[in-house]
């Protein structure tokens, strides 16, 4: 929390700023101006409102964003020519808002940006976060992430605002927005949700769907998945009393009926994978052979290594662990969870000491540190269960 | 006040006293290490002498400029010899003893038999910003 910044229920406020930015756009300001402009009048309200926000927050924050965006304006024509032109405030006419949201998700998402610059700007335009808020999330310093977001935007800069877009690009950039790690207060997760809840009620793409349906059968066990010391606890291990009935119900349904459109891709897939492990109360009832069948359609839509490795997992589990070692066999074990995986199957086919050693390998190749102390700790787990079982065997 | 870095080895600092690999501790060993790191952060923080701290995976390569129109130069994986660090942290203390304190106390996290670690850890102080009273 910033030092003299009120802890103002800012989703609310948020969640008017692509409609704001919108509103600029159609007035005649370009989509860059506008959106600094926003951001000014955002910073103001943070700043301003405290606990006694404006009766009509968005005229509030419109006002303010236009009368931002005019000085700028002026500033730069009286540097020109001194010709104010855009000096009187137009009547705001008549407003498609559902639109413009939507036309602000795809030029967030435009294809010319690179995945971290769209998931910045969306963050900032669509989200409404402010850069410290972004910049904290990902560890960069916030000059940095200013940088970033205005390079974007002049790469957007000869981008018609109205041009048509791919609600299946925006997806990509919200699954990133949910999925990359982050850090900080500002939970990214929860934030790709609402923003994906906002653009599948404005387009009926059953990628879109399915995003939606993925991303919550997995925030659905998110209470279930660290400890409160921050370690991780594997699924098969999780207390599934503590997931989110409400949630994996909403995703389920959502689920339906997008698979119900016969458009299959890789994240309606996933979603699927995800609502046969909410299905089961108990670990031991996962229905895995529908599991390994889904992750088939996933090695199908994709030919993702990853996926190949998950589904080895699922075939361990569907027709047992030499089952699953043979469909590791068959891929590169320089995949990055490559040794974690064998290491799980290993140690259900009751080869304890290889599985050890495979753990102690792949904590040393973990990606982050939460992975790296849970296969750390499997590692120890197994060679304190061999020395227990009395002395140790060449395997 | 000034800056002290705290580097932490994979490979290349002296052996510690209780040398033995993370792996072959107890699981619960291995918690309570995890958990005396975050204490230890969270304590520099509440004393507002705790500015960053970043763990490094063990692989990595050299990379050097080749010439005019050609790709860089890359040696690596990192051989065996090579000096590896793990992860540091960074402090900003009243004085060089304090930062000697804070990394005796970190070097002291716990591992096999939950017995100290006695692991070196490296101290370098930062090249601080120039006064503005010179004279």
């Amino acid at each position: 929390m910033t030092p003299g910044m009120p802890a103002v229920d800012d989703v609310g406020l948020r969640s008017i700023v692509p409609a704001v930015i919108g509103i600029l756009v159609r007035r005649g300001a370009g989509f860059a101006a506008a959106e600094d402009a926003v951001q000014e009048s955002l910073l103001e309200a943070l700043r301003g409102w405290g606990a006694r926000p404006p009766e009509d927050p968005k005229a509030w924050l419109v006002t303010v964003a236009w009368r931002k965006f005019l000085d700028t304006v002026r500033a730069d024509e009286s540097r020109r020519t001194r010709e104010q032109r855009l000096a009187a405030e137009p009547a705001p006419g008549p407003v498609a808002e559902a639109d413009d949201t939507l036309q602000l998700y795809f030029l967030c998402a435009h294809p010319s940006l690179t995945p971290s610059s769209a998931v910045a700007l969306t963050l900032r335009a669509v989200g409404g976060l402010t850069t410290r808020q972004i910049a904290d999330a990902y560890l960069v310093p916030e000059a940095t992430m200013g940088q970033r977001i205005s390079r974007a935007k002049r790469t957007l800069a000869d981008v018609r605002f109205d041009a048509p877009g791919d609600a299946r690009t925006v997806a990509r950039v919200l699954y990133l927005v949910f999925n990359e790690g982050y850090s900080g207060e500002f939970d990214l997760a929860a934030e790709a949700i609402r923003l994906a809840r906002e653009l599948h009620a404005r387009t009926d793409e059953p990628e879109v769907a399915g995003l939606l349906a993925l991303m919550l059968l997995h925030h659905a066990r998110r209470p279930a998945r660290t400890r409160a010391d921050g370690s991780l606890v594997a699924l098969a291990e999780q207390d599934r009393e503590l997931w989110d009935t409400a949630l994996i119900a909403e995703g389920v349904e959502i689920l339906q009926r997008a698979l119900a459109r016969d458009r299959l891709d890789e994240f309606q897939a996933q979603a699927a994978i995800a609502a046969l492990h909410a299905d089961a109360r108990r670990a031991e009832e996962t229905d895995w052979v529908q599991i390994v069948e889904w992750y088939d359609e996933l090695v199908r839509l994709t030919d993702n290594p990853v996926a190949r490795l998950n589904r080895a997992v699922a075939v361990g589990e569907a027709d047992g662990a030499r089952a699953g070692l043979a469909a590791l066999a068959e891929l590169d074990p320089a995949l990055p969870r490559h040794s974690a995986v064998a290491a799980y199957l290993r140690e259900r086919n009751a080869e304890a000491a290889i599985a050890a050693r495979l753990y102690a390998e792949a904590a040393a190749a973990a990606p982050n540190l939460a992975e790296r102390d849970h296969l750390t700790r499997q590692a120890a787990r197994i060679n304190a269960q061999m020395r227990d079982a009395g002395p140790p065997r060449a395997t | 006040m000034a800056k002290y870095l705290l580097l932490k080895h994979y490979r290349g600092a002296p052996a510690p006293l209780n040398n033995v690999s993370m792996d072959q501790w107890t699981p619960e060993e291995v918690t309570d290490h995890i958990q005396f790191m975050r204490d230890f952060a969270a304590r520099l923080r509440s004393t507002g002498e705790y500015v960053d701290g970043q763990a490094l995976q063990p692989e990595g390569a050299w990379v050097r400029y080749d010439g005019e129109g050609r790709p860089p130069v890359t040696d690596g994986p990192f051989a065996e010899t090579k000096d590896l660090i793990a992860g540091w942290m960074i402090v900003d203390v009243e004085s060089y003893d304090r930062a000697v304190e804070l990394a005796g106390e970190l070097s002291a996290a716990p591992g096999a038999g939950g017995e100290p670690i006695h692991e070196w850890l490296e101290l370098r102080p930062f090249m601080a910003e120039a006064p503005t009273v010179t004279e």
